[in-house]
């Protein structure tokens, strides 16, 4: 009942400071010295031979910026960048809408089948792109059929079956980035604000909303991203006449490599990684 | 119009699934009251305030707020605000804004949402804090700016979960105090959540007790302590010895009662009790007194009387805290105040010794169940 000994033993707690083992040091930086050179190299030799001047771009013979020049009066090119960018955009923009909207049902509602809708989501991340595509191009083509025969109207693929089969894919990234962070938000903060007399609607934008947004912005970031650079699903929903960067560079390729698919690489690698840092900023939690 | 009462509980269930966590609760709580709600963890004290605040509905029983039923309405039409445990402040907005979100959402005027926010932010002494964000700000700090969030909309209530669990020892003393102060400056009901037996003593003008989701004594902290209602609120609200027995006589509020190992002891009980029927008697180890065996001393001749040897001593300050046992093998803790400053060993008691402990019929207390 009354606890008389009444002793408080503290055992001061001496953090000893023990050298690594310098043998495993040496080796872990070997081996991520050489992990970086194998990531890194490749895309350093491509970015140095956009600026060379062998016409066949496999020797540094000079530099020159004339290749960037010549990507700048190549209408195919710039016009699969253009169509490219209008893609990567409206699905950003729809999937980060629609992406976001789905993490909100999955966090904050139970509802039956949940789990089911749960594992779902993240399917497109895990199945093979090839599949993915060919069942877009299946339904698309299913699809057109039934228009049709409604109808009378003859639908081909083109910018929007890419728009379409873009977004579907992106809506899983987003959803992942999205949750993410609403798992981190506190939702006493929601009640906070009911309790302050914020409806629901005052609530979602002036305290949710601002709160989630870095995850919003990381998830959009990504959906461009993996929009931009996605060859597979765009080369098999993409119509005749309608060619995207990606695809365009390939069949450029097959072809001939010349400086110019170096230098239109290199400004896609500038791209990406601008974005990819840029969503790593956005999303860097606040101290 | 509502005879005073700011809320009132009658007879509210809420269940989790098949748990009670809150259990047939009835209780009215005063205007400008400090109303403190007390019990150990899981007992239901958040989810009773989470339905007063409109968090969470219950699942039978009705809540009254100044005389209206709340039925379903939302936390944002009631006139309670909370501060919670966490602070919750929005770490997107600057702690004056934090301050005026509530005014806000009511539309008050800018001029005036201004001034109410640096009122509120005198009123918790951080005047100057008001561009600051509250991850700038210690626990304290945080903890006086969601007090201030709260009661710059001047609700009618004020609701308090453990506010200052995160606190230290020291912080949470002065914040007992500023907390104490606001209250009676601003006339306003508080309801204050704790399992801090002795914040609830210093600070409530009534405390509810309770245990598993039931309330199990409303009164003021003098009551409560000095007259618990059983053996689990004796028990709870500081220290006691509890002593078992079966009544042998009762005489109106007195009776006198027979323990198992043979001690016959009176004591006092708020209802009568029937001969036969067992209780425990409950006595406080600091108003149970200690006498020398040959000191001519009057309290040999109180009603309970046992000669008893001393066991363990422990000396703490303020007060020695001392363990006798008594002749039938029965320990009992008795604390003794230090009242007289002294390095003679004899002044103090030592294991071994005889000793004479007694206690008057009015400090046993007998309590049923
Ligand atoms: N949302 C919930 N779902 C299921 N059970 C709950 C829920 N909220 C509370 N409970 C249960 O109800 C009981 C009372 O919980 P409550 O939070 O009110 O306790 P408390 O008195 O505030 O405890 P503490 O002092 O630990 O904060 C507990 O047994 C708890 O597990
Ligand atoms: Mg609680």
């Amino acid at each position: 009942m009354i606890d008389l000994s009444q002793t408080s033993s503290q055992t001061a707690q001496k953090s000893s400071t023990r050298k690594p083992f310098s043998l495993g040091k040496t080796t872990l930086t070997v081996v991520s010295v050489l992990t970086y050179m194998f990531l890194y190299i490749p895309i350093i030799i491509l970015v140095l031979y956009s600026f060379t001047t062998d016409a066949f771009g496999a020797r540094l013979t000079g530099f020159t910026l004339s290749w960037y020049e010549q990507l700048w009066r190549d209408q195919r090119l710039m016009g699969a960048t253009l169509n490219t960018l209008y893609v990567a955009f409206v699905s950003m923009i729809v999937s980060t809408i629609i992406g976001t909207m789905t993490a909100l049902a999955l966090e904050r509602f139970r509802f039956r089948g949940r789990a089911v809708y749960d594992a779902f989501l993240y399917l497109p991340v895990v199945i093979p792109e090839i599949v993915m595509a060919l069942s877009l191009l299946a339904f698309f083509s299913f699809a057109f059929n039934l228009i049709r025969q409604l109808t009378g109207i003859q639908l081909r693929n083109g910018l929007a079956t890419v728009i379409i089969s873009h977004i579907a894919f992106s809506i899983s990234f987003v959803v992942i980035v999205v949750r993410a962070s609403l798992r981190g938000f506190d939702q006493r903060m929601e009640e906070a604000a009911y309790d302050l007399g914020a409806n629901s609607w005052q609530t979602f934008w002036r305290i949710t909303f601002p709160l989630i947004l870095p995850g919003i912005i990381g998830g959009g970031l990504l959906a461009f991203t993996i929009s931009l650079d996605d060859f597979i699903i765009s080369f098999f929903t993409t119509g005749p006449g309608t060619s995207l960067l990606p695809v365009e560079v390939y069949s450029q390729v097959k072809r001939a490599v010349t400086p110019k698919i170096n230098a239109i690489s290199t400004l896609m690698l500038a791209v990406s990684m601008t974005l990819v840092v840029l969503s790593q900023v956005v999303q860097r939690p606040r101290t | 119009m509502n005879d005073g009462i700011a809320i009132e509980l009658d007879d509210i269930v809420k269940s989790f699934g098949d748990v009670n966590a809150v259990d047939h609760v009835s209780m009215q709580i005063r205007d400008g009251e400090f109303f403190s709600m007390l019990g150990p963890s899981g007992c239901g004290k958040t989810t009773t305030l989470r339905m007063i605040a409109g968090f969470e509905f219950p699942t039978s029983g009705r809540l009254k707020i100044h005389g209206k039923e709340m039925g379903n309405t939302p936390p944002y039409r009631r006139p309670v605000n909370t501060v919670f445990q966490s602070y919750a402040l929005f770490p997107h907005m600057t702690v004056a804004q934090n301050v005026a979100f509530g005014l806000e959402m009511k539309r008050v005027p800018k001029e005036q949402i201004k001034e109410r926010v640096q009122k509120a932010l005198e009123l918790v002494r951080l005047p100057t804090f008001g561009d600051r964000y509250p991850r700038q700000m210690s626990g304290g700090q945080q903890q006086r700016v969601a007090l201030a969030r709260a009661l710059v909309n001047e609700p009618e209530v004020l609701l308090l979960d453990e506010p200052l669990g995160a606190l230290d020892q020291k912080l949470r003393k002065e914040m007992q105090f500023e907390l104490k102060r606001i209250q009676e400056e601003l006339g306003i009901t508080f309801i204050f959540v704790t399992h801090d037996q002795e914040e609830a003593l210093t600070m409530s003008d009534r405390i509810a007790v309770m245990n598993a989701g039931r309330v199990l004594q409303i009164g003021t902290p003098t009551e409560i302590y000095e007259r618990p209602n059983c053996r689990f609120v004796a028990d709870f609200i500081g220290e006691s010895n509890f002593i078992e027995g079966t009544v042998r006589a009762s005489n109106g509020q007195y009776a006198t009662i027979e323990t198992s190992d043979g001690l016959e002891m009176q004591g006092y009980t708020e209802q009568p009790v029937s001969v036969g029927s067992s209780v425990v008697l409950s006595l406080r180890p600091e108003k149970a007194r200690l006498s020398t065996v040959n000191g001519n001393n009057s309290q040999k001749h109180e009603a309970n009387t046992f000669p008893a040897k001393v066991e363990r001593v422990s000396y703490i300050g303020s007060d020695t805290r001392i363990i006798v046992r008594l002749a039938s093998g029965r320990t009992i803790d008795v604390w003794e105040q230090n009242t007289r400053s002294t390095l003679d060993r004899d002044a103090y008691w030592q294991p071994g010794e005889a000793a004479i402990l007694s206690c008057s019929v009015e400090n046993a207390l007998i309590l049923t169940s």
